[in-house]
């Protein structure tokens, strides 16, 4: 397929119709209503289910029981639409239904404002919800990331019998770039054998997510935490730049992550050894490779878009004794390459003054 | 001779009483000697004359579904034709 | 007992049996509470309209949360107040499935009061099946938005006073109002002819929705002998002399379609 000038909204939008998702449930907010708007007229078109519903809280419940069918579905929101959707993500996680969410973060928290922050990490990459269970979510920090992580969202999603959650920050909803469409694939139209399609020569099917007894629920918790067990090895996503030979780590995702991916080619100009590691997956989080380059490194500058949220995970990982240094702007700020550049020259410094021995 | 029965699953019955009041027949009990598995007296037929007409009034408003209604089928046409021809 | 099939006497027929649409499982419900004559009558109308295999429940948060135990066909479990949402979903994907919620007064008149006017609004072409009673049984008695001036619960224990908490709400007019509705009545199921009523307004409910004319409600007054105090016969007598005046029983909204169909 040729590249095309795309918005990240759109983008997301049409990724999931070549995608075959068969129904789209959403509400307008800023700023990604230009996903609803664009689904609006596409699903029609397509002979496809969109409903504009009359909340976040209703949307996310019509994607419940749109999921329950076991055909491709998705809805979109930004931060305080997703903090009304953690209801719904919360059944259907334990229901065990696959669904895929796209959120548009914005600055934070309450109403905040529509500009672009990554303040949701802690909500989304946690249990998205009450309870025990974890989302998996994707992180894409271009408008074709966009595109390939909807597409990989969806086929998780199904594999696993679960909830993905594409998370991206308000700038890569807005922004337009050149990108490539996969082509239209043919949506699945028969629900697979354990979803609610009409109880035809078969024993009914429910879905739920009530057990009464203790025992009972703990087995059904049993099973969910099994689920992320086999999905946590495998489904570890990272791009990184530079770390063969690094003394020192930049760490961000999304917009954050490609600006870090600036400021690490201008301090590599400078002669410093200086990797990015962006993460792809933020949940599961990438930790088997960060810990395999925390053992190489001796020091990580951690960037966000929110006052240090992705940051308790690096530093789970990495250990107490690695130096950090945090760059976070919050209410809709971006961190610039300067400021990423004077973290790192600072720790460099620091790590350089150092005696031998804290080098690992 | 009845017109109709009824069957209790008297497993099932929670002994509501809501059946008994509105049997036209007045030919339902609920039992005093006896209870079920689950504690509860249960509803009975009790129609020494055969007066049930499986108007099946019992069956609709029992709420768990305990009572299954017999009934003896409507004459059929031919029959009353065959009457019809006798008399005419 | 409980047996799939019982034998008839000797020169008699069956003529009344428990629905296929029914599982053989014992319900949870109170000795008389009309929970199981509302789910019975359902599944009896989901038999008569032969559509069991392409029905899809969706249960709600309350007394009758394991409904999709008792129904013999495919059944989700909505979040409290949701079904309306989730319904919609699943109708919008499975158009030619019979889909339908089953709320009681909580679920549907506090906490869902939006999904449930709005799939409304939308004209859903979905049935809902409202059971009112009240107060709200499962979490042991407390007032509902349907609780009527001067009743005591257990959160109103002096009596609902209308001052401070307002009037009951009225679902079936409201409902009515709503253009996308095309058939809103009210019910009740306090004596064996008005469960005969009730449960011809499901089947019209049901065809309006396989004829696709839009949103159906059948809203029915039901009791809830726990929680009022009383035995499952003075329930019945209460619905009809305190609830009925002031929920009154009728045709609310039936569109021209509707009413063609008959």
């Amino acid at each position: 397929m040729p590249r095309e000038l795309l918005k990240g909204n759109v983008a997301f939008a049409e990724a999931a119709i070549r995608a075959g998702c068969l129904a789209y449930f959403g509400y307008p907010i800023t700023p990604q209503t230009e996903l609803l708007e664009h689904m609006s007229s596409e699903m029609p078109r397509l002979g496809r289910a969109f409903v504009q519903a009359e909340s976040e809280l209703a949307a996310i419940n019509m994607l419940y029981g749109a999921a329950c069918t076991g055909l491709r579905c998705m809805t979109s929101s930004s931060s305080p639409g997703i903090s009304l959707m953690q209801e719904g993500f919360s059944y259907i996680a334990c229901s065990e239904v696959p669904a895929v969410v796209i959120d548009i973060m914005r600055g934070g928290p309450g109403l905040g404002n529509i500009q672009a922050a990554q303040g949701d990490y802690f909500q989304i990459t946690r249990s998205a919800g009450h309870g025990d269970f974890h989302a998996i979510v994707l992180a894409p920090s271009t408008v074709q990331e966009a595109i390939d992580l909807t597409v990989l969202a969806f086929d998780l999603a199904e594999k696993y019998r679960t909830l993905v959650i594409v998370a991206a920050d308000g700038i890569i909803g807005q922004m337009m770039e050149p990108a490539e469409l996969p082509p239209m694939q043919k949506p699945r139209t028969t629900s697979p054998d354990w979803a609610l399609s009409g109880a035809e020569g078969r024993p009914h099917n429910i879905i739920t997510s009530i057990y009464l007894g203790a025992d009972n629920l703990e087995r059904v918790n049993k099973r969910l935490q099994a689920k992320l067990a086999r999905i946590k090895p495998n489904e570890q996503r990272y791009v990184e730049h530079d770390v063969a030979d690094a003394r020192l780590l930049v760490v961000g995702f999304g917009t954050a992550g490609r600006v870090a991916e600036s400021a690490v080619a201008a301090a590599r100009e400078q002669g410093l050894a200086v990797g990015l590691f962006r993460p792809v997956s933020l949940w599961p989080f990438p930790e088997d490779r960060l810990s395999e380059l925390a053992d190489s490194v001796a020091g990580c500058v951690v960037v966000e878009m929110n006052a240090g949220q992705m940051l308790e995970d690096v530093r789970l990982v990495v250990g107490r004794e690695m130096p950090i240094e945090f760059v976070g702007r919050t209410g809709g700020n971006v961190p610039l390459p300067d400021e990423i550049m004077e973290a790192i020259k600072r720790l460099y410094h620091q790590l350089e003054s150092q005696p031998a021995e804290h080098a690992r | 001779m009845a017109k109709g029965t009824i069957l209790i699953d008297e497993a099932r019955c929670k002994g509501c009483g809501l059946c008994a009041p509105v049997c036209p027949k007045e030919v339902i009990q609920m039992a005093t000697d006896r209870r079920n598995a689950k504690g509860y007296r249960p509803a009975q037929l009790v129609d020494p004359e055969g007066l049930c007409t499986g108007c099946a009034i019992c069956a609709l408003i029992c709420p768990d579904v305990c009572i299954t209604v017999f009934r003896e089928p409507a004459p059929s046409k031919r029959s009353r034709d065959r009457h019809k021809a006798v008399f005419a | 007992m409980s047996e799939t099939s019982i034998a008839p006497p000797e020169n008699m027929v069956a003529v009344y049996q428990r629905p296929d649409a029914l599982t053989h499982v014992d319900t949870h419900y109170c000795p008389g509470c009309t929970h199981g004559i509302a789910n019975r009558l359902v599944a009896e109308v989901i038999d008569e309209l032969g559509v069991r295999e392409r029905t899809i429940g969706v249960a709600p948060v309350g007394c009758s949360v394991f409904v999709y135990n008792y129904f013999n066909f495919d059944c989700a479990e909505a979040a409290h107040g949701r079904a309306p949402a989730m319904a919609t979903g699943i109708k919008r994907v499975l158009t030619e499935h019979v889909v339908f919620t089953y709320q009681g007064d909580g679920d549907l008149a506090a906490i869902g009061m939006a999904e449930i006017l709005h799939a409304a609004g939308r004209g859903e072409n979905i049935t809902t099946v409202f059971i009112n009673n009240a107060i709200y049984g499962m979490t042991g008695g407390q007032m509902a938005p349907t609780t009527l001036p001067g009743q005591k619960t257990s959160s109103s224990p002096f009596g609902r006073d209308v001052e401070l908490t307002g009037y009951p709400m009225k679902m079936a007019e409201l409902l009515a109002e709503i253009d996308g509705a095309a058939y809103v009545v009210r019910r009740s199921l306090h004596n064996p002819a008005e469960i005969r009523k009730a449960r011809k307004a499901l089947v019209t409910a049901f065809r309006a929705q396989l004829a696709g004319l839009g949103f159906s409600m059948v809203e029915l007054l039901s009791t809830c002998p726990t929680n009022w105090g009383m035995t499952p016969e003075e329930a019945l007598k209460w619905v009809k002399e305190y609830m009925v005046p002031i929920f009154p029983l009728g045709d609310y909204k039936v569109g021209e379609a509707v009413a063609a169909m008959k």
